[in-house]
């Protein structure tokens, strides 16, 4: 028996949040602008020789009181993201479409609340260890934690999980929910990612010595490794109607594969990453000629970046124009996916071409055509590239309907 | 919405339940069960450098995924995978927490890297040399429930057989105390579009509003409760009594996972 094949769908709302702005206009500006948001660590005391992608407004957002139990980091971060570009509007109006039974819920993170619970771990009770009693582990730690919460507040009840697959958490959000569309358990979803800083990925990849001591410098020939950033980015997907505004951006392929080869280090020939994108191709029936843009994967280690452009020569060819916007937020983990689906459906509306910022001198050896300067063309399909730690990959295709 | 699938193997590990086999037979004998300590393997199917860094949930999700393939009969490299569960490596969760508590706040490279919830997906592909696709969900206490729906979607719109495991183990204190996983559980199903001579049952399920099925046995009972996995044990004993059975799961709010179980001959 042959696949069913699942129907394309469009981005009926889609929002992100960044280091490089809250909000798509922002985040647009600056793309436009080749404005980057990295700048030195100074976050929760970490002593760590390393820059960030930070969203300072993050901190500080509220919560409405009746969600306090879920008051982290982390789920400020997606309240601040929700209520950009009417995106907790747009969600509510298809409940009362499709019925709130009826849209899922599905997004990726790599350490959800974790911060709260490093936190609380420098407040035990000296008498006996315990945390401290304000710690709420299911509403802040927990990996459920932020579709709990989201799912609420959009007043949405149809099925929910976190997608965890590292790096490339929110971009198989997209794989996730487009499958449960087609299989009619749903017509609807919000996926997206959301991961915001933390002690535990800061020294975590500190003690892999990946992190690079100044920003980023994906594909260049001097990249010393990756900068840490956050993000929320969010997207509402339904099924694409007969009739759509020609900008409206679809999502019409999704790719996955396991590296099997190491839990943290990628296939060196990138075989893994190979065949995510010819699936993702495959699934959206177009020929890697008709790509006009590759949103890399590009975390700027020496690793990643040479196994990555082995599996963009094999797949697309030498000549595909391609970036790493890394470069300009850092690597958000578990919402970098989402946040690069949400920035290449901006630059098809936008038809722009985003350079890749940090990188002066591009690796020749990597062979691929790296923008190191923002290029204005007309885009009609574009490839996002997401890895994650577990070998896991997950490639999408987005495309305007026009 | 209904999806449908046929359970071509069964795996399980917890307190008292070795393994499938003896975990049916106990199932099928009411008041056998005995919630004696269960020995976890070690995933002798590892690279021995991988093996090294692997805690005690990785070795428990690996074993009960090894049991259901057994039965199975299936090349386990071609198989696309869904794991479930709650919490991850929670005893690497706390090293990690602890060491970041105080200066020098220093991490070792492992523990980072068995930091992400997808690793026992990540040791399993390495295991086995599965290229396929591979999701790892969390639902909190639906996190099994979760994971059954997403490997019937996989089922009904592949149309390949797909393998799911769940699997919780205790968080260490002080965690354990916002947290209270009672015991290690795991469990594996892999499912299957079409009927095949090692069949054991046709599953269908479909969301509905519904409290999940409560187990007559006070002792399996505390065990389902226990651990989030373990919210998998109704069906788990529907599947070993080889008679028509409808089951609930225990799914988000008020809602479970109605599964109706058909064995086959």
């Amino acid at each position: 028996m042959d696949p069913t094949p699942c129907a394309p769908l469009v981005l009926a709302a889609f929002t992100a949040t960044s280091g490089i702005g809250v909000g798509n206009a922002a985040t647009l500006a600056s793309l436009r602008t080749q404005r980057g948001g990295l700048r030195p660590c100074d976050f929760d005391g970490a002593d760590v020789p390393t820059w960030v992608g930070a969203v300072d407004a993050a901190g500080a957002q509220p919560l409405p009181p009746e969600w306090h139990r879920y008051d982290c980091r982390n789920n400020r971060l997606a309240e601040l993201a929700l209520g950009q570009d009417g995106l907790l509007e747009r969600v509510r109006a298809a409940a009362g479409r499709h019925g709130r039974q009826r849209i899922g819920v599905f997004l990726g993170t790599s350490t959800s609340g974790i911060l709260e619970t490093e936190r609380a771990y420098r407040r035990r009770e000296p008498a006996d260890g315990a945390l401290p009693p304000d710690f709420d582990y299911r509403g802040t730690h927990n990996a459920f934690s932020t579709v709990d919460y989201l799912r609420g507040r959009c007043g949405l009840a149809g099925p929910a999980a976190t997608v965890c697959a590292a790096c490339a958490s929110s971009a198989k959000v997209f794989a996730v929910a487009r499958r449960m569309i087609a299989a009619d358990v749903i017509d609807a979803a919000l996926v997206g990612g959301v991961d915001s800083l933390c002690l535990t990925t800061l020294y975590g990849f500190h003690s892999l010595q990946l992190l690079a001591p100044g920003p980023c410098r994906p594909f260049d020939a001097a990249r010393d490794g990756l900068s840490i950033g956050e993000a929320a980015a969010f997207a509402l997907l339904e099924r694409a109607p007969s009739s759509l505004d020609p900008d409206a951006v679809l999502l019409l392929g999704t790719g996955e594969s396991s590296d099997a080869h190491h839990m943290s280090t990628p296939h060196p020939e990138g075989l893994g990453a190979r065949i995510a994108i010819e699936r993702a191709l495959g699934d959206a029936r177009l020929d890697a000629q008709a790509i006009d843009y590759l949103n890399l994967h590009g975390t700027g280690t020496p690793s990643n970046d040479r196994a990555e452009s082995r599996a963009v020569l094999a797949t697309c060819g030498a000549s595909v124009p391609c970036s790493s916007t890394k470069g300009a937020t850092g690597h958000t983990l578990g919402a970098a996916g989402a946040l690069e689906a949400v920035l290449s459906s901006l630059c098809l509306g936008a038809g722009l071409l985003p350079a890749g910022l940090g990188t002066a001198q591009v690796d020749a050896a990597l062979g691929v055509n790296y923008l190191t300067g923002n290029r204005p063309a007309p885009l009609r399909r574009v490839l996002s590239n997401s890895f994650g730690f577990g070998g896991a990959n997950c490639c999408l295709v987005l495309g305007t309907a026009g | 919405m209904s999806l449908g699938a046929y359970v071509e193997g069964v795996g399980v590990l917890g307190p008292g339940l070795p393994d499938w086999r003896e975990a049916a037979r106990i199932f099928r004998d009411p008041g056998a069960y005995r919630p004696t300590a269960s020995e976890v393997p070690a995933p002798s199917i590892l690279p021995v450098a991988e093996r090294r860094r692997t805690g005690r949930v990785v070795r428990l999700a690996l074993a009960v995924a090894l049991d259901a393939i057994r039965g199975a009969g299936i090349d386990p490299a071609q198989l696309p995978s869904v794991f479930a569960s709650s919490g991850g490596d929670g005893a690497n969760c706390h090293e990690i927490c602890t060491a970041l508590a105080e200066p020098p706040r220093e991490l070792s490279p492992t523990r980072f890297t068995n930091s992400v919830h997808n690793l026992v997906a990540g040791y399993w592909s390495i295991a086995v040399g599965a290229m396929r696709p591979s999701q790892t969900l969390c639902a909190y206490d639906a996190s099994f429930a979760a994971g059954l729906l997403e490997a019937l979607v996989g089922v009904a719109i592949e149309r390949e057989p797909v393998l799911l495991v769940g699997y919780d183990a205790p968080y260490p204190q002080p965690l354990h105390a916002t947290r209270p996983i009672a015991a290690e559980f795991g469990v594996a199903l892999v499912l299957a579009p079409r009927p095949t001579a090692r069949s054991i049952a046709r599953i269908d399920a479909s969301i509905a509003a519904g409290e999940a099925q409560i187990l007559d046995d006070a002792p399996l009972e505390a065990l389902r409760r226990g651990a989030p996995a373990a919210r998998s044990l109704p069906l788990l004993a529907a599947l070993a009594l080889g008679m028509p059975r409808v089951t609930t799961v225990e799914y988000l709010d008020s809602d479970g996972l109605r599964v109706q179980v058909s064995p086959c001959d």
